[in-house]
């Protein structure tokens, strides 16, 4: 229950921050990993987090994410949780897989507010969780442009 | 109705995994833009995407401002039997929409 | 002796044809070897661009293609101009032209506006509205791969001379004309970003910069703003005239729109 609310959670709990200008500070994330594992403790590793080491534009980095697991009834993966530390709203998004999915694996674009570590949280069946973080440079617009439309 | 795509192999073979992807036309809104004159451009954001695959619902998502405009997704299912893969996705407005494709297994 | 003379005929003729082939490619106003712009695109703009699915120009395709097929008043553009892949087949790429029914040179957009409200008897299409965008993206992708090919002869020749003048005109704050950065500088680096020639044959085109597709016209108003310049409005003579240079220059260079950009 705790976990299936977790990005409403993180969007009320954020929203004061978030309310007018964009966060530009990298933001504690520790309250939103430990909203996910209701406090327990995440394995480092075992997720591979597929993002350009530097995107020339923070309004659509591609991402994929490909956890290692059976996708076995017994052993799966069960929630992929994405993370954003310098996001003004740093909860991305949820994907929800299971054993019907094959492979635990997600594609998106997602966007990045600047320079930042992006965190994924994978919830396994059991209980268990992993989690694993990667760095990505964003690269700003070389010419202003807004008003054009 | 929300404009979407969806596309998944023409046919798969039983058992075997395959990709769906999913794209929808949504301008995913921040709430943080503002337009010409100043004013702050309202968030507008898809918040829920799902698949159901026959009468499983095999892919789910949540999701924010954090995802780029216009939504796109891929993401992997068993093959089991032949049927219709129906995605619907709604926005924080109540708006819907709802996109199909039918999967052959042989 | 038969032999020798044929040899040196053949040999002529190579030479000859060598020299006319140089002298085409080396019109000074420009660039070779020419690129599109997606040649200075990072690979996943290049590789989104390229992906019939994933490229979000797909959904604006699709909605021009719906619009296509919509009647109004039992007409619609398939009635008057059936499959789009075969009528539209290098319409795109052939555009700025002169039309003769508006007596100036036009460019694609205003050429279906013209169509929608003349021929449809349906409400004009908005500058940067999703009809108007998804029409031009479903026409324009009827031309992808073929060579740009417009005419600056005739009553086209004037606009093209005033768009030459523009593209080669300092303007704005920064003081810049379109020549500065597109053939003096393509290929450098601007902060991040690697200078374009600034092609016209990936447009319209979805710009992650906008998060939505816009109009070769939109991008070109960006481009004054870039450099601190006064916007031309949307439609205005300066924004066609350049619009028709532009796609002079790009002579030969095959259509890649619907484009993405970042």
């Amino acid at each position: 229950m705790k976990r299936r609310a977790f990005l409403r959670i993180s969007t009320i709990s954020l929203a004061a921050s978030a309310i007018g200008a964009r966060a530009q500070e990298v933001q504690d994330i520790t309250p939103l990993v430990q909203a996910i594992t209701g406090g327990a403790k995440a394995e480092e590793g075992g997720i591979e987090i597929g993002l350009p080491p530097i995107a020339e534009n923070g309004h659509s980095v591609p991402l994929t994410v490909k956890a290692a697991s059976p996708m076995t009834e017994s052993d799966h993966v069960r929630e992929i949780h994405v993370i954003a530390e310098r996001n003004p709203r740093p909860a991305v998004a949820t994907f929800h897989l299971g054993p019907w999915s094959g492979r635990a694996q997600v594609s998106t674009r997602m966007r990045l507010a600047g320079t930042q570590k992006v965190t994924v949280v994978a919830v396994l069946s059991g209980d268990r969780f992993r989690i694993a973080r990667k760095e990505v440079v964003v690269e700003s617009a070389a010419c202003l442009d807004e008003g054009s439309l | 109705m929300l404009l979407g795509r969806i596309q998944v192999p023409p046919s798969v073979q039983r058992g075997e995994v395959f990709e769906v992807r999913v794209i929808v036309q949504h301008p995913m809104e921040t709430g943080f833009r503002r337009d010409y004159d100043g004013k702050l451009i309202p968030l507008h954001i898809v918040d829920r995407l799902a698949c159901r695959y026959g009468a499983r619902e095999v892919f789910r998502v949540e999701l924010g401002s954090g995802i780029a405009a216009n939504p796109y997704f891929v993401f992997p299912v068993v093959a089991t039997d032949s049927g219709e893969m129906v995605v619907e996705w709604s926005d924080d407005r109540g708006e819907k929409g709802r996109v199909s494709a039918m999967v052959n297994v042989a | 002796m038969k032999c020798d003379f044929a040899r040196q005929t053949a040999a002529l003729l190579l030479a000859s044809l060598c020299i006319c082939l140089h002298a085409l490619a080396a019109d000074p106003a420009r660039p070779v070897p020419a690129k599109n712009g997606s040649e200075f695109e990072s690979a996943d703009v290049r590789a989104l661009q390229s992906d019939d699915f994933a490229n979000p120009m797909a959904l604006w395709v699709e909605r021009g293609k719906a619009f296509w097929s919509r009647t109004f008043d039992g007409r619609s553009c398939a009635g008057c101009h059936g499959d789009a892949a075969r009528s539209m087949k290098g319409v795109a790429a052939r555009y700025p032209r002169y039309d003769a029914s508006a007596g100036e040179v036009i460019d694609l957009s205003r050429r279906i506006d013209g169509c929608v409200v003349g021929g449809l008897g349906a409400q004009k299409l908005d500058a940067e509205s999703d009809d108007l965008l998804g029409l031009e993206a479903y026409i324009a992708l009827q031309s992808r791969g073929m060579p740009m090919n417009v005419s600056v002869d005739g009553p086209a020749h004037a606009t093209w001379e005033k768009g030459r003048g523009l593209y080669f005109t300092r303007v704005g704050q920064l003081n810049l004309a379109c020549t500065n950065c597109h053939d003096a500088s393509w290929g450098k680096r601007l902060l991040a970003e690697t200078i374009s020639q600034g092609q016209p044959t990936g447009w319209p085109a979805y710009r992650l910069e906008w998060q939505r597709p816009g109009s070769l016209q939109r991008r070109l108003r960006a481009c004054f703003n870039g450099v601190r310049a006064a916007m031309p409005p949307y439609g205005s003579p300066d924004l066609v005239a350049l619009e028709l240079y532009l796609a002079w220059r790009a002579q030969g260079l095959p259509m890649e729109a619907p484009g993405v950009r970042r």
